[in-house]
């Protein structure tokens, strides 16, 4: 029999993170800092009305872009939240999850051989959407002495004629690094001088702790040009919901919504109900929930940094990325040793890319005192490594 | 009171025997800062004091607990503050407030048996002058109070590591 799977299926790189999972399974009190989501239960209030929307037999299909009541709360939202205005007619689809978003994103714009610059390190999906795609993707580093931002520098270097599209994630996985207008000004000014177009994942925009999120998608010159992806997992606590959305101009959004609907058909109708009711009545929860990012993030950077793990402290998202450089170990080392040794789960930031290397990805998406433990197994695993 | 003040409330609320050191990491201050906050906040009487919930059922202390309504007329000059508060001076009395609605007062009342209980009602409070009627609804059992969830619930399981 001849091997059925496809080149493209097989030039996907396996997970880098598959060999921790399996040996965390079989430990029995792991605190894991390597999830990616909120430990919150959704709100009750959203998932009350759910429920009761499946009570009143709810349980259809809906419009491909999603329901217009949900559509038209999530314009209203950007707009009052972010300032970017888009129609919910023709400017907005839902999604499952940002990662539908992002994958439909990069499939209606990339011909093969277009080259995708990501901007790393970043969540894991989009170099192997690109390269799904046809396309080539060509990562830019982020670096540790820029706060883990986006400079013009780096960005102009990976330029080249056959640039199509640049790739963002601000707040940012894993890094929480964020971008605030000022940092805008001169990547904007080479994405229209080179005609390329952006995508910017805003996923973590709520979580935003020094200031507002500031969504590229403001800059006027960018709007035309900008690809806007966001979601209710991180902010309402919904990971399990898988509801995102996928905001652009007519075009685009056209293209987009062509791949949506045979791959999806539509979002789940009972998460297009929760998300709904997220933002008609979720907010003052969603703001408890950031507040309490926020406490976690200050009790763990400062614990991080009492140890000896060198820990800038991150303006957004719910991700520390202390650098382990000082152990003298591999960020894969450390990751491998600190969970054999003292059952923590982080995660190695070199699998998320060239730029993580030497660091870790702690979520501290965890309880205070989860956080607690995991520095003190942390100083401990430090102390016998000496 | 500032975003600061309200965050140390919040802290404390949840947990006032955490540390100042803590406290200072948590809220972004100095440990000075947030010990003058704190005195502030005392001084001012917005921290009233330091208490824990205790789920005294599960502590092996089952003390009976009764919700207690209460019509009352109101007295010329004073309306109800006078009343409620010789009402308040019982130490039966855990807490007391003033309702609209059906009834007037509103008492939680705890003691050590159904019977005590019943006494403390029938002599103390219904023969007060200007007590009109008097309700009393045992509590059978809390779910939940003061924020705190009693009852024990399974933890969903979420995956060790994701991206």
């Amino acid at each position: 029999m001849r091997d059925f799977v496809s080149a493209r299926a097989r030039a996907i790189p396996p997970s880098g993170i598959r060999r921790f999972f399996d040996i965390a399974q079989t430990m029995d009190d792991v605190i894991s800092l390597g999830v990616g989501e909120p430990d919150f239960v959704t709100p009750w209030c959203v998932c009350e009305a759910s429920i009761y929307s499946i009570e009143q037999g709810s349980t259809a299909y809906t419009s491909n872009k999603g329901t217009p009541q949900l559509r038209g709360a999530i314009s209203r939202y950007l707009d009052t939240r972010f300032g970017t205005r888009y129609d919910p007619e023709n400017e907005i689809i839902v999604t499952c999850g940002v990662s539908e978003a992002a994958d439909i994103a990069i499939r209606a714009i990339t011909d093969p051989g277009d080259e995708i610059l990501v901007a790393e390190p970043c969540y894991v999906s989009y170099v192997p959407c690109v390269s799904l795609a046809g396309g080539v993707p060509v990562t830019v580093p982020c670096r540790a002495e820029d706060e883990f931002r986006l400079t013009p520098e780096a960005l102009a270097e990976k330029i080249t004629p056959k640039t199509k599209a640049l790739i963002v994630n601000f707040p940012n996985n894993p890094t929480g690094g964020v971008m605030q207008e000022a940092d805008w000004h001169g990547i904007a000014d080479l994405l229209v001088d080179h005609d390329l177009l952006l995508i910017s994942d805003e996923v973590y925009a709520e979580l935003t702790y020094e200031g507002d999120h500031f969504s590229p998608a403001r800059i006027p010159e960018l709007y035309e040009r900008t690809i806007t992806l966001n979601g209710f997992s991180k902010a309402f606590a919904m990971t399990g919901w898988r509801i995102g959305y996928l905001c652009a101009p007519p075009e685009i959004t056209a293209a987009a919504l062509k791949i949506h609907q045979y791959v999806a058909l539509c979002a789940p109708v009972m998460g297009q109900i929760a998300a709904y009711e997220a933002l008609r009545i979720g907010e003052a929860e969603k703001d408890a929930m950031v507040r309490e990012y926020r406490l976690r993030r200050n009790l763990f950077v400062d614990g991080l940094n009492k140890i000896g793990l060198a820990c800038h402290v991150p303006k957004g998202a719910f991700y520390a990325f202390p650098s382990v450089e000082s152990t003298g170990m591999s960020d894969l080392e450390f990751a491998e040793k600190l969970l054999h040794d003292q059952h923590v789960a982080v995660v190695p930031g070199s699998v998320l890319g060239p730029s993580g290397a030497g660091h870790v990805r702690c979520a501290y998406a965890v309880s205070r005192d989860d956080l607690r433990e995991a520095l003190s197994r942390m100083a401990a695993f430090l102390e016998s490594k000496e | 009171m500032d975003e600061k003040d309200r965050t140390l409330l919040h802290l404390l609320e949840e947990n006032c025997r955490t540390p100042t050191s803590e406290l200072a990491v948590l809220a972004e201050m100095s440990e000075e800062e947030v010990k003058s906050r704190i005195s502030r906040l005392e001084s001012i009487g917005a921290i009233r004091r330091y208490g824990a919930v205790v789920d005294w059922e599960r502590a092996g202390d089952g003390n009976v607990a009764a919700v207690i309504e209460l019509k009352v007329s109101p007295e010329r000059d004073f309306g109800y503050d006078r009343i409620a508060e010789r009402i308040a001076r019982f130490p039966q009395v855990r807490s007391l407030r003033l309702m609209t609605g059906a009834y007037d007062l509103q008492l939680l009342v705890t003691g050590p048996s159904m019977h005590e209980i019943a006494r403390f009602v029938a002599e103390q409070i219904a023969p007060m002058d200007r007590i009109r009627e008097t309700a009393t609804h045992i509590i059978m059992k809390t779910y939940k109070e003061n924020g705190t969830t009693f009852a024990e619930r399974e933890e969903v399981e979420r995956l060790p590591y994701s991206f």
